[in-house]
């Protein structure tokens, strides 16, 4: 069984509830900090447990925290990132709806270690009856005396708050989200200057996603080195997986970091293997964004190594034959699925969900839905493949936030490990016509017909 | 179809009210522009759902922000209506794991059981069906978003279950 930290406590009947939380142990790190640590100790401890941003970039938290402008004297804010949006992802809802006080903890302890005495989580609209928890929680941990003025005796105050979004995919984007939280539409800002200086009102902020700031009670708690010591290398701690499609247990899961792939999938701890006797197909390890692995790059690496659940192995060979992390969104594809379709539902989301800010993005999008629209309903062109590596390949690098990226890459990875696909959407529409075109023959079976029409 | 010039019955109630001056006091006091996200929110669920240009005009004076303000907020996000939609409106989560898992077959179930294209309410008002992007429900799809919760692993028969407890009024929408 691998080690729990985020997840040990969520089926104890009641731990909804403050008062069972409290019994558990929990706000024991407030305590800790507050009375026996000053914030730079905290800081330091999150430093040295190498814990990296959960909602997908990976970034250290604990030096992103050490960004946070002091000098100025301006109020400083911690923000949670609970706009989880990322298609493929689901764990913060999980850890919000059914353990609300460890972010309401994570949220306090972190906000002492930033000094900021007013802090907000933001949360995705279409997650109402989440945000209605959380509203409950806080106003059970203040009543408890957790928040306010002069927080333990400790002379700390802070004000904590629950912010609502629109529906907006955008405001998953730090900046965006900053914009969001002032009441305005989720435009991305320019950087620098970088919100750890001119944030929130201007104000340096820090954002961080749930699960990360979710981890933070325990590393307090133990240690940073304690933390450090779980998972491999520069992967530490343990990650929440979001796992979905055709496996036997959909769900979320708690792994340490470093386990297998192979073990991930089939172990009957996670996913339980495949949910038919359907083949593995493909892998979105984690979140839409991320480059789709094909069937023989899921288990191994290119150079034939194990294929792990951290940051570094899963992006083992860049691109080209690797893919990243992320959210830790994980979607598995058996042989029904259709990857030009995929690719398709994957482009119009990001249509949809870009801001309109930046002219590839708005207009990069939409070419890259209508292209693959055309292609998954027999009306490709034999130039449309090339015709969609350009688009994506104008669209990266050229936008002020990532969604231009977080578009393009789904688009160049399947391309690049399933052209054949494409290429017999585009030569044989007759038979892609119906929706469920791969159910009853899937591509390995109608595979050599493009191989005989190569031109 | 275009029922923007539909009349608005506004009626900013004392516990609404209340309501709203709570989400402004989450704020510096010279910021009361963001609570505008929730307050929308509020205003909407309060007035059957949608946003007359009357309404965001009332929020733009309450929040004392220009009426520009609002509308570029109301029309950049999806979940602020424009128009009046159907009193039980079926969004469904179109993306990844929802579509892998049969949505549009039961999209297209809903709508010739309701006998209603997509976007447009049933002639008393009562459903509508919309396709939404991701909801963050993968692991537990095909699902759709009912008021202020969550229907997840839909099938045929639970889409009928739903609208008929739709009927008997047994479906609450919002948590308040």
């Amino acid at each position: 069984m691998g080690r729990k930290i985020l997840l040990d406590k969520i089926n104890v009947p009641g731990i909804k509830t403050y008062e069972v939380y409290r019994k558990e142990g929990g706000y024991a790190s407030v305590e800790k900090a507050l009375k026996k640590m000053t914030p730079d100790e905290v800081v330091e401890e999150v430093k040295t447990s190498g814990l990296r941003g959960r909602g997908g970039a990976g970034f250290p938290a604990g030096m992103k925290w050490s960004f946070i402008d002091k000098k100025s004297g301006n109020p400083r804010h911690l923000v949670c990132n609970a706009d989880e949006s990322e298609p493929g992802t689901f764990k913060d809802r999980y850890l919000m709806e059914y353990i609300p006080h460890l972010l309401i903890e994570g949220m306090i302890t972190s906000s002492y270690a930033l000094g900021a005495n007013l802090s907000y989580i933001y949360i995705r609209g279409e997650y109402m009856w989440v945000y209605k928890i959380l509203e409950r929680a806080i106003a059970e941990a203040k009543a408890a005396g957790w928040l306010g003025k002069n927080i333990l005796g400790s002379g700390y105050d802070l004000d904590l708050y629950v912010q609502i979004g629109g529906g907006a995919y955008i405001c998953g984007e730090e900046t965006a989200l900053i914009e969001s939280l002032e009441g305005n539409r989720g435009n991305p800002r320019l950087k620098p200057p970088f919100p750890a200086v001119k944030g929130l009102w201007q104000n340096p902020t820090v954002v961080n996603n749930v699960e990360t700031i979710a981890a933070v009670p325990w590393i307090v708690n133990n240690s940073g080195a304690d933390y450090a010591g779980i998972g491999i290398g520069r992967s530490t701690g343990t990650k929440l997986i979001s796992a979905s499609g055709n496996i036997k247990n959909q769900g979320v899961y708690e792994i340490e970091l470093g386990v297998s792939v192979y073990e991930f999938m089939n172990s009957d701890e996670y996913c339980g293997g495949m949910q038919t006797d359907r083949p593995l197909k493909a892998l979105v390890p984690g979140g839409s964004s991320v480059p789709i692995l094909p069937a023989n790059l899921i288990y191994k690496t290119a150079t034939g190594e194990d294929r792990l659940m951290t940051y570094e192995s899963l992006s083992d060979g860049g691109f080209a034959t690797g893919s990243m992390l992320g959210s830790g969104g994980f979607i598995v594809y058996d042989d029904r699925a259709c990857i030009v379709r995929n690719t398709w539902n994957f482009a119009r989301f990001y249509h949809h969900e870009s801001c309109g800010q930046c002219t590839p993005c708005r207009e990069g999008t939409g070419w890259l839905e209508k292209v693959l629209h055309r292609i998954e309903n027999g009306h490709g062109r034999e130039e449309d493949i090339e015709l969609l590596w350009s688009i994506q390949s104008k669209i990266e690098g050229n936008t002020i936030c990532p969604l231009g990226d977080a578009a393009s890459w789904p688009v160049a990875a399947a391309i690049r490990h399933f052209k054949e696909e494409f290429e017999y959407h585009i030569r044989f529409p007759e038979k892609v016509k119906n929706r469920d075109h791969f159910v009853a023959e899937p591509f390995e079976k109608v595979k050599h017909l493009v191989a005989k029409q190569e031109i | 179809m275009e029922r923007s010039h539909i009349k608005q019955e506004i009626n900013i109630t004392e516990p609404l009210m209340a309501r709203i001056n709570e989400l402004i006091s989450h704020y510096p006091a010279d910021k009361k522009k963001s609570a505008l996200l929730p307050v929308l929110h509020e205003v909407q669920d309060a007035h059957d759902n949608w946003l007359s240009i009357e309404l965001q005009n009332k929020v733009a004076e309450i929040l004392e922000i220009l009426p520009i303000e609002v509308y570029e907020v109301v029309t950049f996000y999806t979940m602020y209506n424009q128009r009046p939609i159907g009193k039980y409106m079926f969004e469904f989560c179109q993306t990844a794991a929802c579509c892998q898992n049969g949505v549009e077959d039961l999209m297209d179930y809903t709508c010739s059981k309701l006998g209603v294209g997509i976007g447009e309410p049933t002639a008393d008002g009562m459903f509508e069906v919309r396709g939404v992007e991701c909801l963050g429900a993968c692991g537990y799809a095909p699902m759709m978003q009912l008021g202020d919760f969550y229907q997840e692993h839909l099938t045929k028969e639970k889409v009928d279950q739903l609208i008929a407890d739709c009927k008997d009024g047994k479906i609450t929408l919002h948590d308040k």
